[in-house]
Formats: structure tokens, sequence, C-alpha cells
């Protein structure tokens, strides 16, 4: 339906932006070129930094305050957009070009009707019949597959769940019919399962209209699967542009060399893991019940009668999505709450008849790792007195001791002595989540809770970490209860998993077992949800 | 929804008698017997006999906990006591002043919020970024001003050095300017700069974007998007709000030499008149009270996300 | 994942490097000069407090009538009163009463809020209901009412209105420092304090109080302005110091009386206090901006 009389919809020409820090200016895209054809779906692949979200920020117009196009061109149908008024890029934007955003949870005003958020693009565009309003926003409700539409257009945004949520918005996207649609990050706030559905009805209502897409995703599964091209960017640089097969069988960048030996839903089994060592039961989980008080009367129970037993020197996964009680399950047995009913032995020591000094003895047999290493390390801190402190506590070490214990360990996870005298603050994520290791260590413990420990880092940050909990395992035979969302990390490090739903084991066993031949809908549907597995056929295995 | 409305009321009336009682011990138990302490002075040269008389005429000559009810349910049926320097019931003296301080109360944060919001969307609104440094730097100034002197110093310039506004027989119009100015300006601060905030703090929120990205100007985003949003909690502070107002009254008052509850209020203070003081810091109380009750009860008519959670708890 | 910042990935640590003078620009540019104007600013006031004589040598108390009235001049740099008495010698030996003051009320506010408010944060059930709603209920009166009560109950006098104004911030202190041990409490690193086997005591002693008092000392900052607008307000009213005193607000009440003919009296003073004030304000925001 759009005849480009110019071979290109959108191309991006030498972009440069830049965005104020005090006085100076820091360049975070620079010699960006690439373009998009029309129907065309292109992927911007990069981690974070890489500079990918604000390239499609620049191309709709909608720059942070601060940031500035230094050079180069955006231009759209071979006009050159990128110095135009405001005025003029409004009448485009969500008429030319659309934005699927990022989070649906807060993309959406929380005190107006879905109804009145969606009828607004119409009017922003000069609709003014109220009725005719009414009769398209239906209509894209239907079409974006939602149920009982005109109930929706009266309901609040919290009302709906985060996949529904995503589907309005995908409604705003395609309400005029643009010729691009730009989604950022369009899934990552949300569950496996509804992300697969989200990205493939993005698929189905692009295709039938012929719109391109610029798909920004930090996933190259995720690209793998969607996009005809792919455009990987670091730094605010483009590494490499080609065609996603051919890209994916053989890059020719170093750095798309690394995203992929990184990326785990690209990768079935990367590391040769030994199968478990015959050995004693390390953690037994039996029966496991978690209520939680809502009021006096009522209780939500979290977790309902949970059980598995993990093998000592081995890794146990507890995969599910939100709600599924696999926090929950995990933070009992490190004795953060008392079990509602059921029994949780560690290394033979039932935890719930532990309490007080008992109870603070044996946590150095047992360690959490918590999520986000921002909020898990006392800002105030360094990172020596961090990794001291838990020796402070639990043992009978002098404080030269203590220290050198510290700074071993830290050298050990790969932080250098320079760095041991920082707070937090100086430090990346990867280093941060590498102090949390190091913490979580320096008593000897026999088994390491990892609470989604690699979620929150960048796909080759991951990588790092992820290594380096293999090499710690093997060195010192510890047990790994790893909880994770992401059954393509769980594939790659874990010997048995337990697939959790709605506060109940809806599936366990080995991970061969379990991934290969799924027994359960739901474990089956988990795992099907897993990007990258469309194109996996091209990826070469090492 | 109705357990919800009996839960805040009776909340309410909680605090309402906590805050007697802290009055009634700050003012009346711990002193002792004000009553004594103004009859005892020895130029009056009154008899025991006399001094007796009177304190029981009064009512203190019982115990403390007595007094204590026999407070609380005057207090209910609007007797609060007779004052002991005008001689007269203090429903009484509250009622002559009640009104004049009402009006420059209504009038005050009226104004108040005028210039609260003028200068928290201009801000926004602006292009010019020194315009917005300006406007934004103004709640800062008018929080760091004893509201006496604002008053003191808006006298000096218009009555004095420009004569607009005469100072001996003002009409009640041109009474009434200065002492509002005096009155709104502090009030106005914290106001301005709590919507400030939450208008920037809506503007990081991607549903901005979102609307940016459908076209919308960003005018059109500040009024459909952020307004009520950035509003709403502001409406929170209703309650501290009146009863700064009700403190500010007081300096106006005493500044300009109106009469009012605030004038009221500083003699009581000059002349330990605890019976009056304490009236006045009830009625704040009972002000504040009822504002926060209102604004709770309303609240979820305006938030749809509360409307719903209590339908869900009732 | 959309952040502009360039996270330092894990082999580079570029950031670690001092980067020498652009690294000094940067230290400079963070202490912005409206800050070190602040600071300037209660300095300069600290020392009028501390040593009037070395700013102004004239006697505050005693005037020389023949000069009474007299506009800004060199010789009287902010003119003369109805005494004849140099009004910048009132101005510098009156700090002291607005300085010991407003330390007098931020530091009762301080101690027994904070006291009060980490005893109901790190406490569970009554005890913390029980505070909790007694602070809510001294929010309840308006500030100055409250202020006036106590003044009725205590009696007029500098400390007693310094009192007064301390008594009125408690319950804000108190609101502000249980919520801020309620956050840290609840915060990943409590717990993995706990986790590695610290105690209640230890934990609170290493990680909960140094975390939460970052905001209550810069709300202190804060209610050191506002106390020494309440205690010119208390002196304006003539509920503080007595008359000779050189108290600010009790300086701008007399001069009240010669509104028409010395304008120097009521805005010399006024003007004093708006500036201290404001910088107290700019260094409370300072305080706050770099304890998160």
């Amino acid at each position: 339906m759009n005849e480009p009389l110019h071979p290109q919809l959108l191309s991006i020409d030498r972009l440069a932006i830049s965005y104020a820090d005090g006085d100076e200016r820091r360049r975070v895209v620079d010699e960006v070129s690439f373009d998009i054809a029309s129907g065309e779906v292109v992927a911007l692949v990069g981690e974070s930094g890489s500079g990918k979200s604000t390239t499609a920020q620049a191309i709709i117009g909608l720059l942070p305050e601060g940031g500035r196009i230094d050079s180069g061109a955006i231009r759209l149908n071979g006009e050159a957009i990128s110095h135009w008024s405001g005025k003029r890029l409004a009448a485009l934007r969500g008429s030319v070009i659309s934005l699927i955003p990022q989070d649906p949870g807060s993309s959406l005003n929380p005190v107006r009707t879905i109804g009145a958020q969606i009828g607004e693009i119409f009017r922003i565009h000069g609709e003014r019949d109220r009725t005719a309003i009414a009769a398209r926003t239906l209509d894209l409700l239907d079409r974006v597959g939602l149920s009982e539409p005109a109930l929706r257009v009266r309901q609040y945004p919290h009302e709906l769940s985060g996949g529904m949520k995503q589907r309005v918005l995908i409604a705003i996207a395609i309400a005029l019919k643009p010729q691009l649609i730009i989604a950022d990050e369009p899934t990552s706030a949300l569950d496996v399962t509804v992300q697969r559905r989200v990205l493939d009805l993005i698929d189905e209502v692009r295709r039938d209209a012929g719109t391109a897409l610029l798909l920004v995703t930090h996933d190259l599964g995720v690209a793998a699967d969607r996009a005809d091209r792919i455009v990987v960017l670091q730094g605010g640089r483009v590494q490499e542009v080609g065609v996603a097969a051919e890209l994916l069988a053989h890059p020719r960048s170093a750095y798309a060399r690394q995203l992929l030996a990184d990326a785990p839903s690209l990768n079935a089994r990367p590391t040769n893991r030994q199968p478990p060592v015959a050995g004693a039961d390390s953690i037994v989980v039996a029966g496991l019940i978690q209520d939680f008080a809502v009021d006096r009367r009522t209780a939500i129970r979290a977790v309902d009668d949970i059980s598995f037993t993990v093998r000592r020197g081995s890794t146990h996964a507890l995969v599910g999505e939100s709600g599924s009680g696999k926090t929950t399950t995990a933070r009992s047995i490190v004795g953060f709450q008392r079990p509602t009913a059921g029994r949780i032995l560690i290394e033979g020591t039932e935890i719930s008849s532990l309490a007080g000094a008992a109870l603070r003895q044996f946590r150095s047999r047992i360690q959490l790792v918590y999520q986000n290493p921002f909020s898990s390390l006392d800002p105030r801190q360094r990172v020596i007195d961090i990794v001291t402190e838990p020796l402070r506590n639990l043992s009978s070490l002098g404080p030269t001791e203590r220290r050198a214990k510290a700074a071993a360990l830290l050298e050990r996870v790969g932080l250098p002595e320079a760095l041991h005298m920082r707070r937090p603050r100086a430090l990346s994520g990867g280093q941060r989540q590498r102090v949390a290791i190091a913490r979580a260590l320096v008593l000897d413990p026999e088994i390491l809770v990892l609470d989604e420990a690699v979620s929150a880092l960048d796909v080759t940050v991951q990588g790092h970490v992820l290594r380096l909990l293999d090499e710690l395992q093997r060195e010192r035979g510890l047990t790994y209860l790893f909880v994770s969302h992401d059954l393509a990390v769980v594939r790659q490090i874990s010997d048995t998993v337990s697939v959790l739903q709605n506060g109940r084991v809806v599936e366990s066993g080995t991970v061969a077992d379990v991934f290969e031949r799924p027994q359960s809908a739901y474990a089956r549907q988990l795992i099907d949800a897993i990007p990258g597995r469309r194109s996996s056929a091209h990826v070469g295995q090492p | 929804m109705q357990r919800y409305v009996f839960s805040r009321i009776g909340q309410a009336l909680l605090v309402l008698w906590l805050a007697f009682t802290v009055s009634f011990v700050l003012l009346q138990a711990l002193p002792g017997d004000a009553v004594l302490i103004k009859f005892l002075s020895p130029e009056l040269g009154l008899s025991p006999a006399q001094i007796a008389e009177i304190q029981a005429a009064y009512g203190s000559d019982t115990p403390v906990i007595l007094q204590y009810f026999a407070a609380i349910a005057n207090f209910v049926t609007g007797n609060f006591g007779y004052s002991v320097h005008a001689g007269v019931p203090v429903s009484q003296l509250l009622a002559a002043n009640l009104p004049q301080t009402l009006r420059l109360a209504t009038l005050g944060l009226t104004l108040a919020l005028a210039i609260a919001v003028a200068l928290a969307f201009l801000s926004t609104l602006t292009r010019f970024a020194f315009l917005r440094n300006a406007l934004q730097a103004l709640p800062a100034l008018f929080i760091s001003v004893p509201t006496f002197w604002l008053g003191i110093m808006l006298i000096q310039v218009f009555s004095f050095r420009l004569r607009l506004i005469p100072v001996i027989n003002p009409s009640e119009l041109q009474g009434l300017i200065l002492p509002t100015i005096t009155l709104a300006i502090p009030i106005s601060a914290p106001l301005a700069q709590i919507l400030m905030r939450n208008i920037d703090a809506a503007l990081t929120q991607s549903y901005v974007e979102v609307a940016r990205a459908k076209g919308a100007s960003p005018a059109f985003v500040l009024w459909h998007h952020v307004a009520r949003n950035a509003v709403l909690p502001t409406l929170t502070i209703a309650g501290i709000l009146l009863g700064e107002l009700l403190a500010g009254a007081v300096v106006t008052e005493t500044v300009f030499g109106l009469n009012g509850i605030g004038g009221l209020t500083e003699q009581a203070v000059r002349s330990q008149d605890t019976a009056v003081l304490q009236a006045i810091v009830v009625l704040s109380a009972v002000v504040f009270v009822i504002a926060n009750l209102v604004v709770d009860l309303l609240y979820p008519l305006f938030d749809p996300r509360l409307r719903t959670r209590q339908e869900v708890l009732a | 994942m959309t952040t502009i910042e360039p996270t330092l990935s894990l082999n580079t640590h570029q950031a670690a490097r001092p980067r020498g003078h652009a690294q000094f620009r940067r230290i400079v540019r963070r202490v912005q000069p409206g800050l070190l104007l602040s600071i300037a600013v209660i300095a300069i006031v600290v020392l009028w407090a501390i040593a009037p004589g070395v700013f102004a040598t004239q006697n505050p108390v005693l005037g020389v009538p023949v000069d009474k009235l007299q506009p800004p001049s060199a010789l009287h740099l902010l003119g003369t009163d109805a005494l004849g008495r140099d009004l910048f010698a009132r101005i510098v030996h009156g700090a002291v009463h607005s300085l010991t003051g407003a330390f007098v009320a931020v530091g009762v506010g301080l101690v027994v809020g904070t006291a009060l408010g980490v005893i109901a944060g790190s406490s569970r059930g009554f005890v913390e209901a029980a505070i909790m709603r007694l602070a809510d209920v001294l929010l309840s009166i308006p500030a100055l009412l409250l202020m006036l009560s106590i003044i009725i109950l205590l009696g007029f006098g500098t400390v007693n209105a310094a009192i007064a104004v301390g008594a009125t911030s408690i319950a804000s202190f108190a609101r502000l420092a249980r919520s801020e041990v309620v956050r840290v409490r609840r915060s990943d690193y409590v717990e993995a304090a706990f986790g590695s086997g610290g105690t209640f005591a230890g934990v609170l002693w290493r990680h909960v109080l140094p975390n939460s008092l970052t905001s209550v000392i810069a709300f202190a900052a804060l209610q050191f302005g506002s106390a020494i607008l309440a205690i010119s307000t208390l002196g304006f009213l003539g509920y503080g110091a007595p008359p000779p005193t050189p108290e600010w607000g009790l300086l701008i009440a007399e001069g009240r009386n010669y509104i028409s003919t010395a304008w120097w009296l009521t805005t010399a003073p006024g003007i004093v206090v708006v500036i201290v004030v404001l910088a107290a304000n700019r260094i409370s925001q300072g305080l706050g901006g770099h304890g998160r």
C-alpha cells in the first residue's frame, strides 16, 4: 500500500548523538548508519550503553532532555527529518512512525481509561467525530486480541495484566496504520510465555499492514527469530550489519561473535557439565507450604506443597514466571522465613528447628546471592569491608587474617586489589555481583542459593559471571540452587530442574529430560517460548 | 466502601480526642491553676474566701481528672469555658472573631493556590531556561521570608513609599489586599514546590513518552496526562495547609492589627488565657482532621486505582 | 536496558583511573557556587555569634541619643535606631541569640524525634503504633499554636521559645526517622547482613543507622532554617528574649514604630534573616543530594 518512491523507507546516515554531561557533551551514538526498507524488520541489538535506545528515540524525535543530534541525517522516504521543528515532527508521530514502549506497566496513564488513551490518537490527528473514534477504538482492541473490547474501553490500566497492557499499546501503535513501528524492548518487562505471544502479535499486525519494524532488543535470540536484518551496536558504534541468518551463522566482527557465544538462548549446552555426582542429598525440601497473611482473616498461599532434593555438588534450578513461588521457596530454604508446613533439610539439619544463636551459626553453611547487585550491597561500605563482615560475625579470625582472606577471595572472583577500597557506587553491575558472590563465599558455605543472580546483567557480563560460578563450583564442590525465569540460562548451567507454576511443581527431572522431553503442557509452553529456536538451525554449534 | 468510611471516621475521632487530651494536658493540667495564679496576685487584694468562691465558679477546685471529663463533655456540647481575660464565654469570642479570619483565610488560600499553580505550570511550559530557573527558585525564596516581616515590608512599600493603600481608614477592600498577600505567599511556596516536583515526576513517566509518540503537543500532554497526576497528591497536604493558614493568620492579623482568631490567639498568649488558647488549638485540630477526612473520602473519586482496591476490600 | 550511561564492562576499568584535570573540574562543578556561598554565609554568622566584637566595634545596647534614627552611612553601616544604637552592631550581636536558639530547637527535635522514630522503626506492634499515633496528633495541631501552647506552659524567654520551636519538629523527625529505618530495614543489604550471621544490634548499628540518618541530617539542616524563622516570629510577637536583647525578630518589632521614617530598621534585619534561612536551606539540599 505504501509503494516506495524511494528505495528505503528510513535511512540513517552517519548519525551522531550526544548528551550534556555538565559542561561537556558525551557522545553516545557515533557514525551510525543503516536503512530500513518498506515492510522490513530490522533488529537493533546491543547491550546497555550501546546507544540502541537513543538511536530509536532520535528517529521518532523524542530524545530526552540534554540529548542532541550532532551530525548526520535521518531520512524518511528520502526527506531529512532530523532537523524538523517540533510541530512538524508531531504530525509525523503516531501517523507515519509509531512507538511500542518498553515497560507496559508505566506506559499507560493510571488515571485515564483505556478507551480514552486509544481514542486520543485519533483526536490528536484531527478526528472530531466521537462515535467514529469509539467504533475504531473497539475495532482496534478486537484486532489486538483483547476479549470483551466494550468492557476494556471503560477499564483503567491497573485492571489489566502486563500482557494486556502491551496489547493496548500495540493497538495505539497501529491505530493510524503507520509506515514504521519502533518497538523498544517491547517484551523485556513481561513473563516468558507472554513475551512470545506479544512478539507474535506484533509480527502478525505488522505483516498484515506491510509495516516496517525497528525492533530494539538486547536479546540476540529475539532478533534471530524476528528480524530480516540485524544491526549490532556496541558503545554507540555499528559493529556489524547483515541479513539475520547470515550474521548469525558467520559473524564477521569480534563483538558479534562474542555476543553470539554468550547469548544463552542461542546455545544449547556450551559448558560441558559433568553429570551429577552420585553424592549425598544436600538440600531436601518436602511438602513445603508457605502462606502470607493479607489481613487477619485471609492469607495467600505462595508456595503450595513443593518437594525436591538436590545432590551435593550439583546445580538444581527452580524455574517459573512471576508469582510461581520460586523466590519464596528460596528464601525459606536460606531460613529468612519459617515454613507454614513441610520440612527443609540442609545437609541433614532441619532448619525450622533452628532459632537464635544456632540459626546464626547455621548461616555460614548456606548463603544467598541476590538478583539486584545495586540494592544488595550497603552503599556506605567499602568493598573489602562488605566481604570481611561475615567473618566478623561468624569466625574466630583476627582482623588481619579476615582482611587477607577477603582480599584473596576478591582476587579469585576477579576483582583486583585496586578496587577493594571502592564503594559499590563506583563499580559496574558485573563487578558488584562479583562482590556479592565473594561475600557469600567468604564463610566457606556448602550451598549457594542464586536468586536470579545474573538476570540484571548484560549478556556478555552474564557470560563471564556464569563461567566464574561454574569454576567456583568445581573448585569448592559447591551445591547451587539456581532460581531463574530464564530457561535458556537454566539449560546452560544446571543439572536438574523443577518447573514451578502457581506455587506448585509441575515438572522436575534432569535438564536433558525436561528440555528434550517435557511431560507437562506448561513446561512445553515455557520451553517453546525461549527465543532463538526458530533460527537455531543456522547457528553453528561448537 | 461503608467499612472504609466508618474506619476513616473512627480514626479521625481518635486523633481529635487525642489532640484534645494533649491540649488539655499542656494548657490545663500542667500549668496548674490559671485562675489561682491570676487572682492570687496581691494587687487584687482578694481574701482566701473570695478566691475559693471564684475557683468554685470556674470549676477549678475539682481534681484534674474530673475537670478533664467535664471539659470533654463541655467541648462536645460547644461550651468552651470562660475567658479569664475578657470575662465572657470563649464561644462568644470565637463567634465574634471567626468571620473575619475565615474571610482572610479564604482569600489567602485562593491567592496561594493561584500563585502555586501559575508558578508550577509556567515553569514547565516556558521555553526559556532562564525564566524556568527563575520561576523554580521563587518558592525557595518565599519559604525563607518571615511572614511578619513580609507584611511590614508590604506596608512600607505600598502604604508609605508608593502611597497606593492608605494607612488610616482604608476601605474594607483596601484593608484586605496586603494581609491577603502576606498570608498567601508563604503558603504558596510549599504548594508550588510539591506541584513542581509532581509535574517533574509525571513528565519522566513513560506514558508521557507514549503520548508524545502519538503526536501530542507539549501543552496537550501537560493538560491531559500530567495535570491530574500531579495535582492529586497535592490534595493530601490540604489538612496541613489549612493549619498553616490559621497559624499564618495569627501573625498577619497581629501585623495589620486586624480583629480575628489570630489576634485573639496573640492576646490569649500574652494574658495567659489558657481556655481561649485551648479552644483555638482544638478548633484547628478539628479543621485539620475534617480536611484530611474529606480528602481521604474524596480521593478515590479522582484516582481509579484506589477505587477498585476499596471495592475489593469492602 | 535503555540507560544511556555506558555501564563499565568487566575488564575495562577506565573509570578507575584518575583523569587529572577533567576529574578536578568535575569535583569543582559538583560543589556548586550557590552551595559555597551558603556555607560562607553560615560561617560568617557563626563567627558573628562567637566573636561579635571583631565585626562590630560599636556598643549594641548603649546608644548615643544624639545620633538617633540616622540613615545608613559610612559611620553607621545600617543606620541607627531611636536610642542612637548602631543597627549593624545590634544585628551582629543578635546572631548569637538566633543561632543558639536554632541549635537548641533543632537539637531538641533531632534527638527526641529521631530517638522516637528509630525506636518505632526497629520495633513492631504496640510501641510503634503508639509513637506514630502520637506523632499524628502533634502534626494535627498547627506548629505555631503548638509553640504558643508550650510557651504558655514554660513562660516567655529565649530558651523556652527555642524548646517550644524544637518540640514542634519532634513529630516530623520521628516520622522521617521511622520511615527511613523501615526503608533501610527492607533493603536487600540488611537482609544479607542478617544472612551472613549479623546480630540485631550489630546490623542496626552498622547498616540501618548510618544509612537512614543521612536524610535525617539533611532534614535537620532544613529545620535549622525554619527554626530561625520561627524564633524570629516568636521574638517579634514578644514571647522570646526580653527587650534590650538585639534578637533579630525583636529588632524588626522595635523598628515597626518608625516604619514611616526609618525604613532601615525593619528592612535590614529582615534581609539578614532571609539570607541566613536561604543559606541553611541550600546546604540542606546539598546534604540530601549527596546522601543518596
